[in-house]
């Protein structure tokens, strides 16, 4: 997996509440066996019309904001759909980390899974970084995951919380099914003890 | 011994390695595979030489893609999505793990097969790359959905890593008032507390409204907790869960069982157990509901009308002017007024046979409304059998409603059965979002009784009106 340290970059104001997976990347994109490739239909029914055309007035086919590395978004981003193709399509169209005041389970933990940072921030922080995203591409956030901060083109910086074993993860851009695997004797022995306890399993 | 909830004594009972930060190796007792978020873990278990640890406890059945009309014996025309199908019937066979074909009476939707042959049972950690796995909590069981990445971990090593979440008790006391279901309560929950209400949460619903529901309508209940944002909903298993569970293909037999029931009867949260959130709702106060947004916490009471997006604070307005413009509906409107061309009755939340019954009964003798598209797909090869065995296939036919093959069909639309632009669809599935039930597609959530009327008087309707 690819590491996680700081990066700076321009960041997308995406000021909506319940930011779903279904609107991240539309159903009819599921249907892949590869997780590459997804970067072009990222948002796709907001981002383009009914004919493929891009609708100008989306954040992303701006001209500022085609580059950008960070998306600034309202509460509850990721809800709805399991899919991993949601952080797979952020990935993949170039965007590592997402500020917003709350996000849903299990995007969350998909993001991680895939070298993205999702961070949580209070509603006065989300607010003031939505402000420097709206700046465009002259306005530069730095994400600092060693620091914990994220700073505005400003120089304005909030700290953030993060879970040590992720952090660790991501910084170092460990796999977890490696690490499992050298604990491969505690699994045995669990399954060892509970054959008995529970053989019906 | 301090005292614990449900949720605290599944997971003691599944913790493999512990960490010091709390950071956790859960074994998972089944897996449950489906087509669209597991090619890409079985592609990563191939390019590192990895196997499946435990085949036994995998279970695989192609849903989402799979087409419902009597033609799919002749083959999937979507190239992507027989591409999908064929991954899965290839990683079934190739890493020797339980699989469902469509060709297979069995065959339906995860989350109905999966408590048909009793491969959920209380106390178990079942996990699923799909976010309605909570579904399998109405048995007592620690369920929830994972990503694709997740899935790879639990084929290879038959664990997840997790910390544990907080304990909310989502209480429905007293009796619901009739005509008001499973989905008018898990709607309501939803309703009360927000799509991001239940964040971090794993919920236990209890009560009397929740003893008194079938298995069926547990598991629509617990179907939605990940609407209200939960990892998991739980309820406590009882004799109507063991009734149901008894005599499954993949249930405990003999000795077994007898252990089983011992081992299960101790599942529930003792009296003075801590509880980090409580929410306590009136049985009696539940009304059949419907959504009017895109978002499942857009609830309503049938006799309600539409909101105006003054009615609300913060970022929900601009929210509420989004999707009433999405929806196509004017502040103010009531509900009931509301004109529908589609009715769909299915899914995971409500494709079962109780749910089938339901509809049936609101639509005997009667016929669907001219020029309504309205269609049952059964949750499972199973449901359809016996539904055509009690009758209620013939009652959907002659009231003008397709009768198809099992699997997620309209739910998300991801095979043919889709929404056109502007349509507007009263359905019983989860969810509402923006384009869920195909391109600009306009959804009605609602129970099966209420879909039912819908079909029958072409609006959205208070079902109490047909009883
Ligand atoms: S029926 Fe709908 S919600 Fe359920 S598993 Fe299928 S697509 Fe998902």
């Amino acid at each position: 997996m690819d590491k996680f340290t700081t990066i700076t970059g321009i960041a997308a104001p995406m000021p909506l509440i319940n930011i779903d997976t279904d609107m991240i990347i539309p159903k009819q994109f599921l249907k892949t066996i590869k997780r590459s490739g997804l970067g072009v239909n990222l948002f796709d029914e907001m981002r383009y019309d009914d004919d493929g055309n891009e609708r100008p007035d989306f954040v992303l086919n701006k001209p500022q904001y085609r580059e950008s590395e960070i998306l600034v978004a309202g509460d509850n981003f990721g809800c709805g759909s399991s899919r991993e193709h949601a952080p797979w399509a952020i990935k993949d169209f170039g965007i590592r980390c997402v500020i917003a005041p709350s996000f849903a389970d299990i995007f969350f933990n998909n993001c991680f899974k895939n070298g993205i940072l999702p961070i949580a921030l209070p509603q006065e922080a989300v607010d003031v970084l939505m402000k420097d995203a709206e700046k465009g591409a002259n306005a530069r956030m730095t994400v600092d995951l060693e620091a914990q901060t994220v700073t505005t083109s400003d120089g304005e910086s909030f700290s953030f919380e993060i879970d040590p074993f992720k952090k660790h993860c991501l910084l170092e851009g460990l796999d977890d099914i490696g690490l499992t695997m050298e604990k491969v004797s505690a699994i045995d022995s669990y399954e060892a003890r509970t054959a008995q306890q529970r053989p019906w399993v | 011994m301090s005292p614990k909830t449900l949720y605290d004594k599944i997971w003691d009972a599944h913790v493999a390695h512990e960490d010091e930060d709390g950071t956790t190796l859960l074994y998972i007792d089944r897996h449950l595979v489906h087509e669209v978020t597991s090619p890409q873990a079985f592609e990563g278990l191939r390019m590192t030489n990895r196997t499946v640890r435990a085949p036994d406890k995998t279970i695989a059945v192609p849903d989402h893609n799979v087409p419902t009309t009597l033609d799919r014996v002749d083959g999937i025309d979507n190239e992507e999505s027989r591409i999908q199908v064929e991954a899965l019937d290839r990683n079934s066979r190739d890493f020797g793990i339980h699989y469902y074909p469509v060709s297979d009476v069995r065959q339906g939707i995860v989350h109905i097969v999966g408590p048909e042959q009793g491969w959920t049972l209380p106390g178990m950690t079942v996990v699923c790359g799909d976010s309605h796995t909570a579904t399998h909590g109405a048995f007592g069981a620690l369920a929830h959905g994972i990503g694709t990445s997740e899935v790879e971990h639990v084929l290879a090593t038959q664990t997840l890593i997790q910390k544990k979440s907080k304990n909310m008790k989502v209480e429905i006391t007293g009796k619901l008032r009739p005509g008001v279901t499973a989905k008018d309560i898990t709607l309501s929950v939803i309703g009360e507390t927000g799509t991001a209400g239940g964040t971090g949460y794993v919920i236990e619903y209890c009560g009397e409204a929740i003893r008194d529901l079938s298995m069926e309508g547990r598991m629509t209940v617990c179907n939605m907790a990940i609407e209200g944002g939960a990892r998991a909903g739980l309820i406590a298993p009882d004799e109507i869960t063991f009734e149901y569970c008894k005599g499954r293909p993949h249930a405990p037999k003999g000795a077994q069982w007898e252990a089983a029931m011992a081992w299960w009867k101790t599942l529930y949260s003792d009296d003075d157990a801590h509880w980090d959130k409580v929410i306590t709702i009136k049985g009696e106060d539940i009304a059949p509901v419907v959504t009017w947004g895109t978002s499942p916490e857009d609830v309503l009471p049938i006799t309600a009308t539409v909101p105006d997006p003054s009615d609300f604070n913060g970022g929900k307005v601009g929210a509420v002017q989004r999707s009433l413009e999405y929806m196509g509906l004017t502040p103010g409107t009531p509900l009931s007024a509301i004109e529908i061309d589609t009715v769909f009755i299915g899914s995971c939340t409500n494709g079962r046979i109780e749910d089938l019954r339901a509809a049936a009964e609101i639509l005997r003798g009667k016929k669907i409304k001219d020029g309504m598209r309205a269609m049952v797909v059964p949750g499972s090869g199973l449901v359809r059998a016996q539904a055509e065995e009690e009758g209620l296939a013939d009652i959907f036919k002659e009231a003008g409603f397709e009768w198809r093959l099992a699997g997620c069909s309209m739910c998300l639309a991801m095979n043919p059965d889709q929404l056109s632009p502007g349509e507007r669809c009263a359905a019983t599935s989860n969810r509402n979002f923006e384009g869920r039930q195909g391109r600009g597609g306009r959804t009605h959530l609602l129970s099966p009784a209420m879909a039912a009327a819908a079909a029958v008087t072409g609006h959205l309707t208070d079902v109490r009106e047909l009883m």
